[in-house]
C-alpha cells in the first residue's frame, strides 16, 4: 500500500503545474475561447517535445513506457488553469484507442506523430442515441472493393474539428469496428459546435466515406471491447481533471473567504461559511483519494478489479465534485455568476466532465450490476 | 503508487482471521453479532483471549507488551477485529489513557498502571465532559483543591462511558481557578473509582446499552502522585490524545461490517417475489453507499501509507472522523430501511434472525458517532482554522 508518487512522478507534476501557472494562465484559455481558435498547435508541439504526450505509451511507438498514472498527473495539473490543448481528446481518447487497437504500421503513421506533437487525434464514437453505450451506434461500414464505405453521423466529437485523424466506430458485418479516417477525407463533413465549458466539439457527417482496408484497426467486430476499455481510461481521466478543478475552486473560494469583507469582518470568519468550506475540503479530498485508486486501476486488464474504483471515482465526481463546484460559485456571491470571474469557467468545466464518459446514473448502475462488488 | 497489500500482508490477514475463527468461542461470536454487541463480561473474556495470544495492544511498544507490527499490520488486525464485531471494551485504557501515561507519566505510574491495562485487570473510563462543559471543554468546573500531599476533588463528570464497570477514571480537573486563560488552570488526574465519595450512576443510551454514566465526586481524596504531565498541564495532555483519535474514528471496519450485513439481509428479504439484492433499485441504493465507502477507504489508505513510512498522516486525515461517522450512520440507516417492518424489532432474542436483532440497537448507538470524540461541528471549526486557515472573528 503506497499512495506516494515516485520521484519522477512528483517532478512531472511540478513541471506541468509550473507550466500551467506560468505559460498558460486562465487568461490564455479565455483569449483562445473568445477569438475562436481554442488552442495553439505550437503549444501542442511543445508538449510533445516535453514528452507529456507520450507518457502512457510504449517506447516502441515513441512513448515513455509509463503508466496511466503519469497521464492522470498531466491532466490534473493542466486543468488547474484550464489549459485548452486537447490532451484528453487526443492522448486518452484517440491515443489509447489507437495504441490498443492498431498495428505497428498504424502506430507509426498516426500515433507516433501525435506523441511528437506534430498532429492531434479525435475519437468519433458517440452518436445521438448512444447514451454511454459504445455499441449503440448506427454508422455502418459497408464493404467496397478491398475497403469500406462509412455512412453515418457522429456527435460531440471532442477535437473532431481540428484533429488530423479521426478514429471512427462503425458497424461492419462482424460488429463494431474501428477505422482511422483523415479529417480532410472526401465525404467527411464537419460542423463545429461550441460546448458549455468554452471549448469546441464537432458534429461529423460521414457521407459514404471511402476507406482502404488498412485503415481498419484490428479485426472486424473488435471495436466494442477496445472502446469499452477506452471509456474506463477516459472516465479516470475526467476524474483526474476533476481533481484539478475541485482543488483549484476550493483554493479560490478559501482565498475569497479570507479577503472579502461584509458587516465589517472577513466573511470567512462566519461559521456557516467555514463549515461549508470544510465540507468542500472533505469532498475534494475524497475525490482526490478515489481518483488515485482509479488511475492505478485503469491499467488493470481484469475488468472485475478495474471497473469498481473507476465507477466509484466518477460517482464521486458527479456527487462531491459537482457539489464543490456549486458551493464555490455560491460562496463567491454575485461575482461568481459573471463571465468576467474565473470561478464560473471551472464550474462549467466540472459539469462537462460530469456529462462525459458516463454520468452518475450510468456508473451507479454499472457498479450495482457487477457481481464482484456484491 | 501501489494499491495492493503484499503477499505477506495478505497471509498475515489470513492468519489473524483464522485465529479469530478458532479462538473466539461460539457464544461470544453470537453475542458480538446480536443485539447490543458484547456486554462487559464478554468483552473481558475476549480481552483475556487476545492478551493470552499477545495481540491485545498491537499499537504499544514491544517492550511494554505490543506486537511489533508495522502500521499496515495493525490496520489489517483492526479491520479483522471489527469485522467480527468484537471491539475491545478497553479502548479507553489501551488506546487513550495508556498511551498518555507512556508519553507523560512517571516511571512509577507506568509500572503501576500499564501492565494491569494490558492484562485486563483494570478498566478505565474518561472524565472529561461535565453538564456545562461539552464542546466548550475548557470551561470545566470540577475542582481539585490542594490539601498538602493530596487533592480534595469535588464536582460532576458526565458521559463517563462504562464507568459502572471501570476501576479508574482519568479526569480533567480545575486546579487553578485564577489562571488568566481557562485552558491553563487544568490538570490531568487519575482517580481510583473505589475512593470514598465517588458515586457512579449509569443511564441507558438510545441503543439500550448502559453505556453512559454520571459520575459524582464529593470531597474525594486523590494523592498528588496521580497527576499526569504536571500541575496545570492537563490541556496539553488532553490535546495529545485528540490528535491520536483522528484515524481511530474513521470506522473503516465497522462500515465494512455493516455493508456486509446490509447485503446479507437484502439477500434474505424479498420484494416483488425476488430477493431485494437482485432488485436494481435496491442494488443501486447499496451501490451508492459502497462507492462512498471506497472513497473514504482510500483516504484512510493514504493516511496508512504515510504511517507505514513513519510519517505523520497528511492534513486529509482530518476529514476521516467527519466522513466516517456520517457514513456509518447512513449505512445503519440503510440496514434499517432494507429490513422494512422488521426494523421495529427491539431485543427479542429468537424472534428475528440474530443479524436483524443487531441492527436497531446498533443504529441507535451510532447516532453518537457524530457527537463523540469532538462533535462533527467542532471538527469543522478545527479544520477551518488549522487546515483551511480561515480567519477567526
Amino acid at each position: 500500500m503506497d499512495f506516494e508518487l515516485d520521484q519522477e512522478q512528483q517532478m512531472l507534476a511540478k513541471t506541468v503545474s509550473d507550466f500551467a501557472k506560468n505559460e498558460s494562465p486562465v487568461e490564455r484559455f479565455r483569449k483562445l475561447r473568445d477569438d475562436g481558435t481554442g488552442y495553439d498547435p505550437a503549444v501542442w508541439r511543445k508538449m510533445g517535445e516535453l514528452g507529456w504526450l507520450g507518457v502512457p505509451f510504449a517506447e516502441s511507438v515513441g512513448g515513455f513506457g509509463g503508466s496511466f498514472i503519469e497521464c492522470a498527473i498531466v491532466l490534473e495539473n493542466l486543468e488547474t488553469t484550464l489549459v485548452p490543448e486537447q490532451y484528453l481528446a487526443s492522448v486518452v481518447l484517440g491515443g489509447m484507442t489507437l495504441a490498443r487497437a492498431g498495428n505497428a504500421t498504424q502506430h507509426e503513421s498516426y500515433l507516433t506523430p501525435m506523441i511528437e506533437g506534430e498532429s492531434t487525434l479525435a475519437l468519433a464514437y458517440y452518436e445521438a442515441q448512444s447514451r454511454y453505450d459504445v455499441s449503440a451506434i448506427e454508422t455502418t461500414a459497408t464493404p467496397d472493393g478491398s475497403g469500406y464505405r462509412l455512412l453515418g453521423e457522429k456527435v460531440w466529437v471532442l477535437n473532431g474539428h481540428r484533429a488530423d485523424h479521426l478514429i471512427v466506430s462503425a458497424k461492419a458485418s462482424g460488429g463494431v469496428t474501428l477505422f482511422v479516417v483523415p479529417r480532410e477525407a472526401e465525404g467527411v463533413n464537419v460542423t463545429v459546435a461550441k460546448t458549455i465549458d468554452g471549448q469546441n466539439a464537432a458534429f461529423i457527417k460521414l457521407d459514404n466515406v471511402a476507406v482502404a482496408d488498412d485503415a481498419r484497426l484490428g479485426e472486424e467486430g473488435s471495436g466494442a471491447v477496445v472502446l469499452d476499455r477506452t471509456m474506463d481510461y477516459a472516465a479516470a481521466a475526467a476524474v483526474a481533471e476533476g481533481v484539478g478543478i475541485a482543488t483549484t475552486m476550493l483554493q479560490m473560494t478559501v482565498d475569497y473567504l479570507g479577503t472579502r469583507e461584509q458587516f465589517g469582518v472577513k466573511i470567512g470568519s462566519f461559521q456557516a461559511l467555514q463549515h461549508r468550506a470544510v465540507d468542500m475540503y472533505a469532498e475534494s479530498e475524497l475525490l482526490r483519494s478515489i481518483s488515485m485508486a482509479s488511475m492505478v486501476r485503469a491499467d488493470e486488464e481484469d475488468p472485475r478489479t478495474r471497473r469498481g474504483d473507476i465507477s466509484a471515482a466518477k460517482y464521486q465526481l458527479a456527487t462531491g465534485g459537482i457539489w464543490v463546484a456549486q458551493q464555490s460559485l455560491q460562496l463567491h456571491g454575485g461575482i461568481g455568476v459573471t463571465d468576467e470571474h474565473d470561478i464560473g469557467l471551472y464550474f462549467k468545466r466540472m459539469y462537462a466532465l460530469n456529462a462525459l464518459f458516463g454520468d452518475q446514473e450510468h456508473h451507479v448502475a454499472r457498479f450495482a450490476s457487477e457481481p464482484s462488488s456484491f | 503508487m501501489n494499491l495492493t497489500f503484499t503477499e505477506e500482508e495478505d497471509a498475515f490477514r489470513q492468519e489473524v482471521r483464522a485465529w479469530m475463527q478458532e479462538a473466539m468461542p461460539e457464544e461470544l461470536r453470537r453475542a458480538a453479532q446480536g443485539a447490543g454487541g458484547l456486554n462487559f463480561e464478554e468483552s473481558v473474556e475476549w480481552h483475556k483471549l487476545l492478551y493470552a495470544k499477545g495481540w491485545i495492544a498491537p499499537h504499544w511498544p514491544k517492550e511494554l507488551g505490543g506486537t511489533g507490527w508495522d502500521a499496515t499490520r495493525r490496520f489489517i488486525f483492526n479491520e479483522e477485529l471489527e469485522m467480527v464485531g468484537a471491539l475491545r471494551i478497553s479502548v479507553l485504557g489501551l488506546s487513550m489513557v495508556g498511551p498518555l501515561i507512556m508519553q507523560f507519566g512517571t516511571e512509577a505510574q507506568k509500572q503501576r498502571f500499564l501492565p494491569k491495562i494490558l492484562r485486563g485487570e483494570e478498566f478505565w473510563c474518561q472524565g472529561y465532559s461535565e453538564p456545562n462543559a461539552g464542546s466548550d471543554l475548557a470551561s470545566l468546573r470540577m475542582t481539585a483543591e490542594d490539601a498538602g500531599d493530596h487533592f480534595i476533588v469535588n464536582g460532576q463528570k458526565t458521559w463517563t462511558s462504562w464507568a459502572q464497570n471501570a476501576d479508574w477514571i482519568f479526569c480533567l480537573v480545575r486546579t487553578d481557578p485564577a489562571a488568566a486563560k481557562k485552558q491553563n488552570g487544568i490538570t490531568f488526574l487519575l482517580v481510583d473509582l473505589k475512593t470514598p465519595g465517588v458515586d457512579v450512576k449509569p443511564m441507558l443510551t438510545l441503543g439500550h446499552a448502559p453505556a453512559f454514566c454520571d459520575t459524582f465526586f464529593d470531597n474525594v481524596k486523590v494523592p498528588k502522585e496521580n497527576i499526569v504531565g504536571g500541575l496545570n498541564q492537563g490541556w496539553t495532555v488532553a490535546k495529545a490524545l485528540l490528535g491520536r483519535e483522528r484515524t481511530l474514528l474513521a470506522l473503516i471496519g465497522p462500515s465494512r461490517h455493516v455493508l456486509h450485513k446490509v447485503k446479507r439481509i437484502a439477500s434474505t428479504k424479498t420484494v416483488n417475489g425476488r430477493p431485494m439484492l437482485e432488485d436494481p433499485r435496491w442494488r443501486a441504493k447499496i451501490a451508492r453507499l459502497e462507492m462512498r465507502f471506497r472513497a473514504h477507504l482510500m483516504v484512510s489508505y493514504r493516511a496508512l501509507s504515510d504511517q507505514q513510512k513513519g510519517k505523520m498522516p497528511g492534513p486529509e486525515a482530518s476529514i476521516l472522523k467527519l466522513v466516517g461517522t456520517k457514513l456509518i450512520q447512513e449505512l445503519t440507516e440503510l440496514a434499517m430501511e432494507v429490513m422494512g417492518e422488521s426494523s421495529l424489532t427491539w431485543y427479542n432474542e429468537g424472534v428475528c434472525a440474530p443479524i436483524e436483532e443487531s441492527i436497531g440497537p446498533y443504529f441507535c448507538y451510532e447516532r453518537s458517532a457524530t457527537i463523540y470524540g469532538g462533535s462533527n461541528e467542532i471538527q469543522r471549526n478545527v479544520i477551518a482554522k488549522m487546515i483551511l486557515q480561515l480567519p477567526s472573528r
